[in-house]
């Protein structure tokens, strides 16, 4: 689905059905350098078991049009006034990587918007490895490869793709390939220099955060000391598994997300 | 400088696309000789046949012994997804349906296999599609072949019968210029000595019969996904940018992305047309697959023997490889394939037709067979079996002279080779 936004196009896939307003809807955040794509093995499913998932491209980002947001403040803000546009109501926002910092942020920001969170692949803090940024910043294919390394776990990096015929590291690099120049950096960047602060103190909504045991971009420590500052959160551990868990453990995944969206 | 920590080649030729068996524990890839697979419920069978979520439903469209070579191939090739089909050709037609349709033009290496080109000469113009066939080596001709019908250009990365070598980089920006994809048919280089992906294709294509497989055994073939290419970028290839009636009005680039090439043609190519691997084929070729990097070195080592020795024998006129300094692509040969070049060549053999004839029938270890990359040394006369109704000028005009001796060298040690090759080079020059 396009919606004009701000003078820009920007691309929603929905799991290839219309929106069914009379569904709760649920609005789903890539992280840095991806697009809408890493949804995949979850929307179609969202879709027909009574959702109405619409998996979100980055200003900039996948067949989005418009210009690249530089703080997770900003892309936060960004997502808050696309969600008005939609004229969905509150929905149930579910993040990876960068899109958690995004989610989280929405929530404090514009608790109106937010009913719940789904996050994976998060933490308080995502400082980036310097040669990481060097890297992305000269954009250099070794960007993309460096991602991919680190965010699978060993198990993704030699088997275990549910998908007949698909390979996930090359799935991933050639994902992060595809970003236009300065998409990656950018991104990063953002990660880097955010701070959540008393974030948990902002939020007032449900929250259900996913651990993957060999997250290394997100590590589990991370990820725990996001948690520690919540009263209550649904917490879900997969193990062995690395950052990318929605394609690492498709799975998993949906049925993970079809219980805390209910 | 840090390094991404990937799983290396050799590593991967064994390993990728298999993990032991979650309920026995076995170690070798399992073959699942079975053309169904038990649902669980309704509901997930519902789920499996429109896409929701991943699965096994019928071998024809997928099977667990075949996803374990497919992932493997796809792993070697770094595409972002593999499909296996019964045969190279059956390979060549499921990526040639998958993103065209009838109006739709190709533009096409005039050197490469007889039957890739019956396909495209003969038999697509049945279905609307129409080919413009070059010379790989003139770039101006691959530009002003284009028309706006054109949805893809094709080559071999090493072509046939002269072993060109392909400028994929070259290639590749002249497609990509124009907003096409380039399909490459890598079956004489294998992922061990290129990497056609990483130099800009974006589709691969093998027969994995031959060099993949290494035993002879089996026939199969390969689509490889590169993933790089923007099917959304203009209204070219609505196959995969366009809602499909197929599964509900899904749209395979809006849900996959880089990945609805792989994904379109399993869910309509392989449903449809039923080209399957079987998946005691699939187990044969992995077992090849395990060894390519040992093989395919010792198979460039052999030619680099057999090429010495034909170059020194007063039989031979005249040797055509990328290895050998007088060949047109030797130099891009070094840039593009420093691991070798291959272990197809073509020699001439003084005398024609008759010498060519003599030849064959001497030689003992070499086998007479329509085939190559085999483990086993293979040879061929043109002008005597598959081109023999051809006259002289016709033959000459297929850049098949009488006397072109084509050989497939095998893995036999050396000497043997050829011992075989000098033996039966003898009894040609005694007409
Ligand atoms: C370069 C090349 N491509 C494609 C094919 C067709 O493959 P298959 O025989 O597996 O259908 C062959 C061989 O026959 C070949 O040599």
């Amino acid at each position: 689905m396009e919606v004009k936004f701000q003078e820009a196009t920007v691309n929603l896939a929905t799991g290839g059905v219309k929106v069914d307003t009379a569904q709760p809807p649920v609005l789903l955040v890539h992280g840095a350098g991806m697009d809408r794509t890493v949804w995949s093995q979850q929307t179609r499913y969202l879709a027909h078991h009574g959702f109405a998932p619409m998996a979100l491209d980055l200003p900039g980002h996948g067949k989005s049009g418009g210009e690249l947001l530089s703080t997770i403040s900003e892309m936060a803000d960004w997502v808050a006034d696309l969600i008005h546009e939609l004229d969905t109501g509150p929905v149930r926002l579910v993040g990876h990587s960068m899109g958690s910092l995004i989610s989280l942020e929405v929530a404090a920001r514009h608790p109106d918007v937010a009913e719940r969170l789904i996050l994976m692949g998060a933490a308080a803090a995502m400082p980036v490895h310097p040669e990481l940024l060097g890297a992305a910043e000269r954009n250099e294919i070794l960007a993309p490869q460096l991602m991919t390394a680190w965010a699978h776990g060993t198990r993704a990096h030699v088997a275990g793709n549910p998908t007949p015929g698909l390979w996930m590291r090359s799935g991933c690099q050639a994902l992060l390939e595809r970003a236009a120049d300065g998409v990656i950096y950018n991104d990063l960047a953002a990660c880097n220099s955010y701070e959540a602060g008393d974030i948990a103190g902002r939020i007032a909504c449900p929250i259900t955060v996913v651990v993957g045991s060999e997250d290394k971009m997100t590590p589990p420590k991370a990820t725990a000391q996001l948690v520690a500052g919540f009263q209550e959160v649904d917490l879900r551990h997969l193990e062995g598994v690395g950052h990318m868990m929605m394609i690492e453990a498709p799975d998993q995944i949906r049925e993970i997300m079809l219980s805390a969206l209910q | 400088m840090v390094e991404p920590d990937y799983l290396k080649f050799d590593t991967l030729s064994l390993h990728a696309g298999q993990e032991p068996d979650p309920t026995t524990g076995s170690r070798g890839v399992p073959i699942y000789q079975t053309t169904s697979y038990s649902f669980v419920d309704t509901e997930q069978a519902a789920g499996l046949f429109n896409l929701e979520q991943p699965g096994h439903i019928y071998s024809r469209i997928s099977n667990p012994t075949v996803a374990v070579l497919e992932e493997r191939l796809a792993a070697l090739e770094g595409g972002v997804g593999a499909v296996c089909t019964a045969s190279g050709m059956a390979a060549f037609h499921l990526a040639c349906a998958t993103i065209m349709s009838a109006g739709n033009h190709v533009v096409a290496s005039r050197n490469i296999y007889g039957g890739s080109h019956n396909m495209l000469n003969l038999t697509m113009p049945r279905f609307g599609i129409t080919t413009t066939f070059v010379d790989p080596r003139d770039h101006d001709a691959w530009r002003s072949a284009i028309t706006p019908d054109t949805r893809v250009l094709f080559a071999e990365t090493l072509g046939n019968p002269g072993i060109e070598v392909l400028n994929v980089p070259v290639v590749a920006e002249i497609a990509h210029e124009h907003g096409l994809p380039l399909m490459l048919d890598a079956t004489f280089t294998t992922p061990y000595l290129m990497k056609p992906i990483e130099l800009g294709a974006d589709i691969v294509m093998h027969s994995v019969t031959k060099f993949l497989g290494g035993h002879g055994i089996a026939l199969g073939g390969v689509v490889i996904d590169g993933g790089r290419f923007d099917w959304a970028a203009s209204d070219k290839f609505p196959t995969l940018s366009q809602p499909y009636d197929g599964y509900h009005g899904i749209s395979f680039v809006e849900e996959y992305g880089h990945q609805a090439l792989s994904m379109r043609a399993r869910a309509e190519g392989l449903r449809d047309f039923g080209a399957a691997m079987s998946p005691a084929n699939a187990f044969h070729l992995l077992q090849g697959v395990e060894t390519l990097p040992l093989r395919m070195k010792r198979h460039v080592e052999n030619t680099t023997t057999v090429i010495d020795f034909l170059e020194a024998n007063d039989a031979v006129s005249w040797v055509s490889h990328p290895s050998v300094s007088s060949h047109p692509d030797h130099e891009l040969a070094k840039e593009l394939l420093p691991k070798g070049a291959g272990a197809i060549l073509s020699f001439g053999i003084i005398g024609g037709r008759e010498a060519g004839r003599r030849f064959i029938e001497n030689v003992q270890l070499a086998s007479h067979v329509a085939n190559v990359g085999d483990a086993k040394t293979l040879v061929i006369h043109p002008a005597s079996t598959t081109h023999q109704q051809l006259s002289a000028e016709d033959l000459a005009a297929a850049g098949v002279g009488e006397d072109l001796i084509r050989l497939s060298v095998g893995l036999e040690d050396p000497e043997d080779i050829i011992a075989d090759l000098a033996r039966a080079l003898r009894a040609s020059q005694k007409g």
